[in-house]
């Protein structure tokens, strides 16, 4: 199918907005777009981070997801305490693939889950006693643990404990840290807001501690990774190719990160901020306490790298400089090779996301790069500032879909006819039950790394070996094969 | 006869439970088979009857317990003066968890176990004052209270407090079958306060059931941890309360609130001399302000 214009996709959108009732589809008409790169702000043509309609399958989560699961959760040598009834904790257990490096149970605690397991008494009475207890236990039992943080559930934020006394008290008795977030998930409208209270918390109870301590001895290549949350190693690969080119990498948040990581922060000479949704605002916060500028990165696929390479460099010497040329010098055969051989079996594959942060927009290059094209993206949670960096990576005429519904997203999908579709585990099944090549991309389908030129070639096979499966063939069983036969439409394969 | 359940509102402080308890009692007195249920993390509902200052309560005996499936009734019931059931839901201190989800958990148990046996002529549901939320509104949802009584004086805030109640009853009496069965005024012995009680109840739509006297032989016998009706059967106060059980016994007069506006309650206030004219002329003044002028 060749691209849409501009009326086409107009009229796709009012096609799939029909079947709701007048006041639901004036408020979702505004979250669906058609892309035009001449928009400079992106408020002209589509609303965002607003509350989704009851009676529509949404894709979101809540706030207690975004502190617990996103922010905090991959902060490795804390304990995180999933305050109130088990369920949100037990559920949530390590959800995401943040790896980590580090004895779990011993010293490292990211896969396990600490939780009140509140009880109706609980609720009655308020849990600010059981809190005190388990942080005791939990010191006692876990010795290692740099430590707690309390993730509020629900209750908490309804009965109205207070668990920044409980804090304050337990830090002393304990001598570590305790953390209390307010991130209770009837707040807000998504994880967005989670992420924006975690960040807080830090900014609160965490990132003062060493102000007054200046042993940490600083270089002036000290930079930090913000918002890589080392989803199958995404992290390390980064950290590389930023050790190559001559920069000291003191802090990772929060995959594979550490407390004392965190603390060192303020430290640093420059924040390099990969997701930008959930930690800008740390990262502003930085800047203006403490003067550290921040620089958006982009580490998917060797243009985007490349670039971002040299946007970080600049922040630096010539030192730096040249170490950024040595490294994309470097690792150019190697991708290229990549590239040779992907290339071929991708060229022309349409694609459509729906994704959380950020790699609605950030792998779009890297598809580029193998010749492919995204003709859809949108964001579960993504606010206005995050379209507006959206709009010059995607093509004109292209689709956006804010908080795409389930019904949306499979109505474009029907006329969109997508090569392949990269969004998330409760879409994965649905399409790939319609025949369509599906990958995860908030675990990458437990494949990964995907950031740098090492997770370049790991993208470019995943996306190769899951588009041009065999499988896909055999969709259309033999006794309905010849009717379809002299149809254009064929199923993609080798 | 059919099991009559009964909630007792009014603002704080203004003599429900002691009402409650020597209605009871003179229920009581009278053959009727009674429970009282306290509704308050205060437990102060059943004292009366069980000369004690508070029994154990379901919501404290169930956090010892571990949860309130590990309790049994007679853990929590305990039986007062003229053989009347008595059970506390309890609930937090001031200042933390939820009381109001102590109250739903409480009653949920008491359905559960049994507690509203076929015997009962009367349950009776003592509320804190204010229903701040959903959790004290649990006895006037379906299949519990029918009949609502309003203890009112006539004070100015504890009639504001009665027009609201009663703007609570409308909107469960629209999906159940509650309806406010009465205002019973408990004397402060201000002026006409009979007709003013009686004029506000005909503006709700109600009636004033009974006109309760101020009398001290309610404080005598309270200090012994006592109803009237039990310390002093012959005192003229027992018989007020026995007047009010026959009454309430009696009763068939239950209606759907119509609650008024703010203006209209004013009205009656001005009406009574309670509330005097209002001078527009002197709001957001500031004493020097005034000086001035």
């Amino acid at each position: 199918m060749s691209a849409m214009t501009r009326e086409e996709t107009e009229a796709l959108i009012q096609e799939v907005l029909e079947v709701y009732p007048e006041e639901a589809k004036k408020t979702r008409a505004k979250h669906l777009a058609v892309n035009d790169q001449s928009v400079e702000q992106s408020k002209k043509c589509i609303t965002s981070n607003k509350k989704s309609l009851p009676g529509v399958m949404t894709i979101r989560g809540c706030a207690y997801a975004g502190s617990r699961g996103v922010v905090w959760g991959p902060i490795k040598d804390m304990i995180h305490i999933s305050h109130g009834p088990v369920g949100c904790g037990q559920y949530s257990r390590a959800g995401r693939r943040n790896y980590y490096i580090g004895t779990t149970g011993v010293n490292t605690f990211v896969t396990m889950n600490f939780t009140s397991d509140f009880q109706e008494k609980d609720i009655v009475f308020g849990g600010d006693k059981k809190l005190n207890k388990l942080i005791g236990e939990i010191n006692e039992l876990f010795p290692l643990n740099k430590g707690v943080t309390v993730q509020s559930e629900c209750p908490i934020g309804l009965i109205g404990d207070d668990i920044e006394a409980v804090a304050k008290k337990t830090s002393m008795e304990i001598e570590k840290p305790v953390v209390p977030v307010r991130c209770e998930g009837f707040r807000g409208v998504s994880q967005s807001l989670g992420h924006h209270i975690a960040n807080d918390s830090i900014r609160d109870w965490v990132l003062p501690a060493r102000d007054e301590d200046n042993s940490f001895e600083t270089t002036p290549y000290d930079v930090s990774i913000i918002g890589d949350y080392n989803i199958g190693g995404d992290a390390w690969s980064s950290r590389t190719l930023l050790e190559e080119m001559g920069l000291r990498v003191v802090a990772q948040w929060s995959g594979d990160g550490t407390l004392s990581e965190i603390e060192l922060t303020p430290k640093v000479k420059l924040n390099l901020v990969h997701c930008y949704r959930s930690m800008n605002y740390i990262s502003r916060h930085m800047e203006e306490k403490y003067g550290i500028p921040w620089a958006e990165y982009n580490f998917f696929g060797p243009t985007k790298i490349a670039e971002s390479l040299r946007k970080i460099a600049s922040y630096f010497d010539d030192k730096i400089k040249e170490g950024a040329e040595k490294v994309i010098e470097k690792y150019t055969a190697e991708y290229e090779a990549v590239i040779a051989k992907y290339r071929p079996r991708l060229e022309g594959k349409r694609v459509m996301l729906f994704v959380g942060g950020l790699r609605p927009r950030h792998t779009i290059g890297a598809y580029e790069d193998l010749g492919m094209e995204v003709v859809g993206t949108g964001y579960e949670f993504g606010h206005n500032d995050d379209y507006d960096r959206t709009i010059k990576e995607m093509g004109n005429s292209t689709l956006l879909y804010d908080d795409v519904t389930g019904y949306e997203f499979e109505e474009f999908v029907k006329k969109v006819k997508p090569d392949l579709i990269g969004s998330g585990i409760k879409e994965k099944y649905i399409f790939q039950k319609m025949g369509i090549p599906f990958r995860q991309m908030h675990s990458w389908d437990y494949s990964g790394p995907y950031h740098g030129y090492d997770g370049f070639a790991i993208f470019a096979r995943d996306m190769d070996m899951t588009l041009n499966n065999p499988c896909w063939d055999a969709i259309t069983p033999p006794w309905k094969k010849a009717a379809e036969e002299g149809q254009a439409e064929v199923a993609v394969g080798t | 006869m059919a099991l009559r359940q009964c909630a007792i509102y009014g603002k704080g402080g203004i003599g429900k439970s002691t009402t409650t308890q020597n209605l009871v009692a003179a229920l009581a007195e009278a053959g009727k088979k009674v429970m009282i249920v306290g509704c308050d993390p205060k437990a102060d509902s059943t004292r009366l009857m069980l000369h004690s200052k508070a029994q154990n309560t379901i919501m404290e005996m169930a956090a010892e317990a571990g949860t309130v499936e590990d309790l049994e009734l007679e853990d929590v019931l305990r039986i007062g003066y003229g053989d009347t059931k008595c059970v506390e839901s309890g609930g937090p201190e001031p200042g933390v968890g939820c009381a109001g989800r102590g109250v739903i958990t409480a009653i949920n148990f008491l359905e559960e176990e049994g507690a509203y046996d076929e015997d009962l002529d009367f349950v009776f549901y003592d509320v804190l004052g204010d229903v701040v939320c959903g959790g004290f509104a649990m006895p006037i949802r379906e299949n519990k209270a029918q009949e609502i009584y309003i203890v009112v004086s006539g004070e100015m805030m504890a009639m504001y407090a009665a027009n609201n109640i009663s703007k609570g009853i409308v909107k469960y009496a629209n999906s159940g079958g509650v309806r406010l069965a009465g205002l019973i005024c408990n004397s402060r012995n201000t002026d006409r306060e009979d007709d003013l009680i009686e004029a506000l109840a005909t503006k709700l739509g109600s009636q004033m059931i009974h006109f309760i006297p101020r009398d001290n032989a309610v404080q005598r016998a309270e200090i012994r941890r006592m109803t009237v009706i039990e310390y002093d059967p012959t005192a003229k106060q027992a018989d007020e309360y026995r007047a009010l059980a026959q009454k309430i016994i009696a009763n068939d007069k239950l209606a759907i609130p119509t609650p008024i506006t703010m203006d209209e309650l004013e009205d009656l206030l001005m009406e009574f001399g309670i509330l005097e004219e209002e001078d527009t002329s002197i709001v957001g003044k500031t004493a020097a302000e005034e000086a001035v002028a």
